[in-house]
């Protein structure tokens, strides 16, 4: 026994998981399955509100264009929107939920409150996007034959997709940071892991979830950049 | 929408508005802490904007702070802030909160200061400004829109992230939120929701209304169009 005792010993003191050390290797080895679920549900979460972001973004950017009545009501609300806190909105969403759902602890709940925020970017940028065609190019568009919606598929939208991803980028990069909030209701991702390290005071555990939040937010604008290249050819046979 | 009707009824019992939980108190701190991050953020912000505007360098860093700021999340900075020595203190609140005030003013300050117009600018030197007059006549009143757009967009951020600072440690109104969650008291959690979603609007609004009548160029533009008489007279004395 007295030949086990001081290994034992010394594998305690030299290990960063009992020294609570900012940077711990063994941390991530140790519990990359739960890393990885943390990390699964925070890019599943953002992938999913930026689908539906970008789908109801179009749309109702759409319908501010053919009724401009309603365009500065739906910039104003989006607007009011983002003004609210997101622990707030989220808790907020989470009564709505129930009632319609059943159950608000669901990462629905999380999803529902990010594409809210993501609206104001995004429909500010799309518009913006539609409406800079240039006047002549739109009339040369219509003199050849093109109807509306010819004319928004194949010349507005191709003009308008470098302003659009630029907004893309920018919600993107806001909603991977946003998403850690979403443990107020259960379902923030690697959010969730930051606070079950901030309860127990286990300092690698926030740490390596911070950093791969950033990473991830960076990743995200860094493969968005890239879709952009790959949707929009001609401005790299320009440059 | 139980909940949402328990929310009202917790809004509505006065036993909630008194105390050290009470909603006024929580009011309180979190008007401090925001009242207090926005104005050492701008201390620390507006003239380092304005310097760095005023010889037209460092425009990378004073663009890309607002994109590294947009990156991080929040409340992985507070926790980060509240596990080092200084955490038990209200000061790592702080500090988290001014991190994220100072990204948008100093962006929108800077270009702000960097579209005034060359002319002017140059006019201004042909009639002998030094760079002190230039900035504070010329620069600055034209920057101005910018900047308090700056301020803002801070002011409403912090109060965000004060409400989440209360997930940490802070107090502020998050707590009522934060502390209904941790009960399970849903009711409550929903009501400090209502109330902080009131705040940030309210705080918006106040901040634009200030931006508007802080704005020196819409004094000048309605002098000039409309009120010409009158300050003719104020200047004259008659």
């Amino acid at each position: 026994m007295a030949l086990f005792g001081p290994s034992h010993a010394a594998t305690l003191a030299d290990n960063c998981l009992v020294r609570n050390e900012w940077i711990c290797p063994e941390y991530v080895r140790s519990r990359q399955d739960e890393i990885l679920s943390a990390l699964g549900e925070h890019v599943w979460i953002t992938v999913a509100s930026m689908v539906v972001g970008t789908l109801v973004a179009f749309g109702l950017a759409l319908v501010a264009r053919r009724w401009r009545r309603l365009e500065g009501w739906i910039l104003g609300s989006s607007t009011v929107l983002y003004t609210i806190p997101s622990l707030a909105l989220f808790s907020l969403l989470y009564p709505l939920m129930l009632s319609f759902t059943g159950s608000g602890l669901t990462s629905t709940t999380v999803i529902v409150g990010l594409v809210l925020y993501s609206l104001t970017i995004l429909v500010r940028g799309i518009l913006t996007g539609l409406d800079s065609a240039p006047a002549d190019v739109r009339d040369a568009a219509v003199g050849m034959g093109y109807g509306r919606g010819r004319l928004l598929w194949r010349v507005e939208l191709p003009l308008a997709l470098p302003t659009i991803f630029a907004s893309l980028r920018v919600a993107a990069v806001s909603t991977v940071a946003l998403t850690t909030v979403g443990l107020v209701v259960g379902h923030g991702g690697l959010g969730n892991l930051i606070f079950q390290g901030l309860r127990s005071n286990f300092k690698p555990e926030v740490l390596t979830a911070s950093v791969l939040c950033v990473v991830l937010a960076l990743v995200a604008d860094v493969v968005l950049l890239g879709l952009q290249r790959m949707a929009t050819p001609w401005r790299r046979r320009a440059a | 929408m139980d909940v949402l009707i328990d929310a009202f009824g917790w809004l509505a019992d006065g036993e909630n508005w008194r105390g050290p939980n009470g909603v006024p108190t929580r009011l309180l701190e979190h008007v401090e802490l925001t009242v207090a991050s926005v104005v050492i953020a701008c201390l620390i912000a507006i003239p380092l904007a304005l310097w760095l505007g005023h010889i037209g360098k460092g425009g990378t860093l004073a663009i890309n702070v607002s994109n590294v700021g947009r990156a991080v999340p929040t409340f992985a900075v507070l926790v980060l802030l509240f596990l080092t020595p200084l955490g038990l203190s209200v000061w790592s609140t702080i500090i988290a909160l001014i991190l994220f005030a100072i990204p948008p003013i100093l962006t929108n300050t800077y270009v702000g200061m960097r579209e005034v117009d060359r002319d002017a600018v140059d006019a201004a030197r042909g009639m002998g400004m030094d760079g002190m007059q230039l900035l504070r006549k010329v620069e600055l009143p034209l920057a101005a829109p910018l900047l308090m757009n700056g301020v803002r967009l801070a002011a409403v951020q912090v109060v965000a992230t004060a409400t989440i600072a209360a997930l940490v440690a802070a107090g502020g109104l998050g707590r009522i939120i934060t502390s209904g969650f941790g009960r399970q008291d849903y009711p409550q959690m929903v009501a400090g929701a209502m109330l902080v979603a009131a705040l940030a609007l309210i705080v918006e609004g106040l901040m634009e209304w200030l931006q508007h009548r802080l704005d020196p160029m819409r004094r000048a533009r309605r002098i000039r169009v409309r009120r010409a008489p009158d300050v003719i007279e104020a200047v004259t004395g008659s």
